[in-house]
């Protein structure tokens, strides 16, 4: 017990933060905090399997964020069916393509031997490939992006519950990173951060500007939940009456009866909005706490011995007979599988999808930043720093805006600087969050909770 | 006569353009490479570097068009690169100091340094939009073409004209200068040849007396030229937005590892090889074709291989197909 005394200290502090979010701004802020924590938290989890477990460092992991959200959208959204009439056979057509393409390479690949004939002919397949998509594609996506453009000229999904949508971004990021490992895994570490770093941007840029697929910049909104709806809520008597329940002390206070049912319509309505965001919250602890026992499972276990050999030492892990590319790869596509899960999850929780939205500073640098933070190779650690981390992301913000006003305030109202500093308040996180990183680099390199080697 | 209006179709559209931003992609590339092959390690703060060094430059410009300085036809900006660069400079050697020294003399891997690296750029990106904020900034004056497309079909009799822009020709210019003080520094002075030699192994270079400090020093100094020159090029041509060069840095990345990283000379080519691709790839060949060919069979579609959309993307396969390839650059750059 006296091990885990640190990280249960850890984890007391960041709930009472969050506590005193709710207590001084609002309970709905708290947890809105509270539930991307735990999506970061999912995020650093799918991070720290590849880096902490493995040593392989992966800045792509905005791609596999966008691509959950992207299965988002390919499952719950209804199909629409005109789209589908007008250009579908297209796309289909395309589909087989590509698949006939693949295989015509990689059947030329395996056949001849290596040669200058056997590069060109592979080349100009592709690139006459490339031509053949292009004139089947054309027509089809035209046809598609002019059905109804305001309000869907996309395929749309399978109409799906949202929930599929997780397991289902999972597998497709895990399927790319598949594909992206095969090629890039052979890479030196340095080399793979800007290899991965630039495949995530195509993959983004793909999202953003294939309409037919999920309407690209011009965004999905009004996606399904897995939460009922506040308006739902609101009407409804069950939750009514809880909330006069919950509320009866305070609604006593207050005699006239058209002030009492001003102020329990308040209460509802706030009182739904939290509901929600707990149902949200519910959903996204279970999975944490699933991945947590797993990965905490996996990490003990003879496979997790044998990747933190790999990582430690890669030449006496081959040396005895582990196949370091397979294990390589695999780790790869777990991690990235569950960033993609964290993907998919973050735009149910908002309930829309916005391909311009994916930064690699956003979605890749503070997801690193959080396991550095947190402590690598400790899934507790992790977790943690997703916690920490998207706190001060958040939380810095006001509490720069605070702490300006404090310095300034001798200042009058007027004064440039302080102006000027007002104005800027929201980039101080973008400090915070880079100080804090150098510090912990400097001062704590193996995180605020170290990784911890249990001897069997 | 056709023929003649083709080529400068392809001259004015792509040519040009590519030669432009080729050179701002070049200074970059060699700064990522220097630091490569001297400091070791893959700095991701290069695009905010690159903005923080114009960050200056444009203050300044500002605060001298107030005092009513100028350079008349040039841009103000040029006289206000070498202040933006020592301060540039002073700022790199700070940030050496108190971060990237420590893990240095520690001999850390490679990849802490990137890390750490990551840690500068958001710093470097807080402090420069606190200072000057995120919106769009013009600073550009003085004349704005050398020759316009009007001037020249009058000149030539041609249907299609060449627009050159001033801040072109002076990117070109500018670069082609600066790069060959830096290729004469590094290949000729005795200064070069020592950081050549510690770039190429360090042990040997201390046993022969070469001061490492002194080195780390002048990269740092030749860095913080390359990165604010690039910088206020790019900022002259197009415009100031913090958040656009940090996304530059990733062609720029590109560009480096392309032409071998940690060969200066494989960087400089690799910044055109990038911009040359990017432009050719997603340009619309559709006037180019119609000059050529007779009327009748004159294209219907556009003839671009890709949109304009993709055009990182044009660059970032290139990289991946090198990387693929030949995973040591065209110009053979420090082995994997």
């Amino acid at each position: 017990m006296r091990n885990y005394k640190n990280v249960i200290a850890a984890y007391s502090i960041m709930i009472f933060l969050i506590i005193l979010v709710g207590i001084f701004q609002s309970w709905s802020i708290a947890l809105t905090i509270l539930n991307y924590c735990l999506i970061s938290a999912v995020m650093t989890i799918g991070a720290n399997i590849q880096w902490g477990y493995a040593g392989l460092i992966n800045f792509g992991i905005m791609g596999y964020t966008a691509l959950g959200g992207l299965a988002v959208v390919l499952v719950s959204v209804e199909p629409v069916k005109k789209a589908w009439q007008v250009g579908g056979l297209n796309i289909l057509a395309c589909i087989w393509i590509i698949v006939a393409i693949i295989f015509i390479v990689k059947f030329i690949l395996n056949r001849f031997d290596k040669s200058k004939l056997r590069n060109y002919s592979v080349a100009s397949l592709i690139l006459g490939g490339i031509i053949l998509l292009r004139v089947t594609a054309a027509p089809g996506i035209e046809a598609i992006e002019s059905v109804d453009p305001a309000r869907t000229g996309f395929l749309g999904g399978m109409g799906l519950p949202v929930l599929f949508s997780w397991i289902f971004g999972a597998l497709l990021a895990g399927s790319l990173a598949f594909v992206i490992g095969k090629i890039a895994l052979g890479l030196r570490a340095d080399y793979l951060a800007i290899a991965t770093l630039l495949i995530a941007e195509i993959i983004v840029s793909i999202i953003k500007h294939e309409e037919w697929l999920a309407r690209g910049v011009k965004n999905v909104i009004g996606l399904k939940r897995p939460a009922p709806y506040e308006i739902n809520l609101q009407t409804s008597d069950w939750f009514i009456n809880l909330v006069t329940k919950f509320n009866s002390s305070k609604l006593n206070l207050i005699n006239s009866i058209s002030d009492k049912q001003e102020a329990l319509n308040q209460m509802v309505i706030d009182a739904s909005s939290v509901y929600v965001k707990l149902c949200f919250t519910g959903l996204f602890l279970t999975v944490v706490i699933i991945l947590l026992i797993v990965t905490q499972k996996a990490l003990y276990s003879p496979w997790g011995r044998k990747m933190r050999a790999i990582r430690d030492n890669e030449e006496a892990a081959s040396a005895m007979g582990k196949n370091i590319v397979k294990e390589h790869l695999l780790i790869f596509i777990l991690g990235s599988a569950i960033v993609g899960l964290a993907g998919a999850m973050m735009v149910t929780n908002d309930g829309l999808f916005t391909p311009g939205s994916y930064r690699p500073m956003r979605y890749t640098f503070v997801i690193w930043v959080m396991v550095i933070v947190g402590g690598t190779g400790n899934n507790f650690g992790a977790i943690l720093g997703g916690f920490v981390v998207w706190f001060l992301w958040v939380e810095a913000a006001p509490i720069a805006l605070f702490l300006i006003n404090l310095f300034t305030s001798h200042l009058p109202e007027t004064n440039a600087v302080r102006v000027h500093l007002i104005e800027s308040a929201p980039y101080f996180r973008f400090l915070v969050i880079g100080i804090g990183l150098l510090l912990i680099m400097r001062y704590r390199p193996q995180g605020i909770i170290p990784e911890k080697i249990i001897k069997q | 006569m056709d023929f003649l209006n083709a080529i400068i179709v392809l001259f004015n559209f792509t040519v040009i353009p590519a030669l432009a931003y080729g050179s701002q992609l070049a200074l970059g590339a060699i700064f990522v490479t220097l630091i490569y092959a001297v400091l070791r390690f893959a700095n991701f703060a290069t695009g905010d570097m690159m903005s923080f060094g114009t960050m200056f430059a444009v203050i300044l410009t500002y605060y001298f068009q107030s005092l009513g300085f100028g350079l008349g036809v040039l841009p103000t900006a040029l006289l206000t690169i070498p202040f933006a660069v020592l301060m540039m400079i002073l700022y790199m050697l700070i940030i050496d100091k108190f971060v990237f020294s420590y893990y240095r003399i520690k001999k850390s891997p490679p990849v802490q340094f990137a890390m750490v690296s990551v840690g500068v750029m958001f710093v470097t990106q807080a402090l420069i939009r606190i200072i000057i904020g995120p919106s769009d900034r013009r600073f550009l004056d003085g004349e704005k073409f050398i020759i316009k497309a009007t001037e020249f079909k009058e000149m030539t009799g041609l249907a299609e004209g060449i627009t050159l822009k001033s801040t072109q020709a002076i990117t070109i210019i500018v670069t082609l200068i600066v790069v060959s003080i830096m290729f004469w520094f590094l290949n000729r002075t005795k200064t070069g040849t020592s950081m050549r030699a510690y770039s190429d192994n360090e042990d040997l270079a201390l046993l022969s007396g070469i001061d490492p400090k002194r080195v780390v020093l002048i990269t740092w100094v030749i860095a913080g030229i390359l990165a604010t020159i690039g910088g206020v090029l790019y900022g002259l041509d197009k415009s100031y937005r913090p958040f656009v060069y940090f996304n530059n840095m990733l062609p720029i990345f590109a560009a480096a590892i392309v032409g071998g990283i940690g060969n200066p000379f494989g960087a400089f080519l690799g910044g055109y090889v990038i911009a040359f691709a990017e432009i050719f790839v997603t340009y619309a060949y559709k006037r180019f074709i119609s000059y050529l060919l007779p009327e009748h069979l004159e294209p219907d579609s556009l003839l671009q291989l890709l949109s304009t959309d993709y055009k990182f993307a044009v660059s970032f396969s290139i990289l991946v197909i090198v990387l693929l390839i030949r995973p040591s650059g065209i110009f053979k750059g420090k082995v994997i």
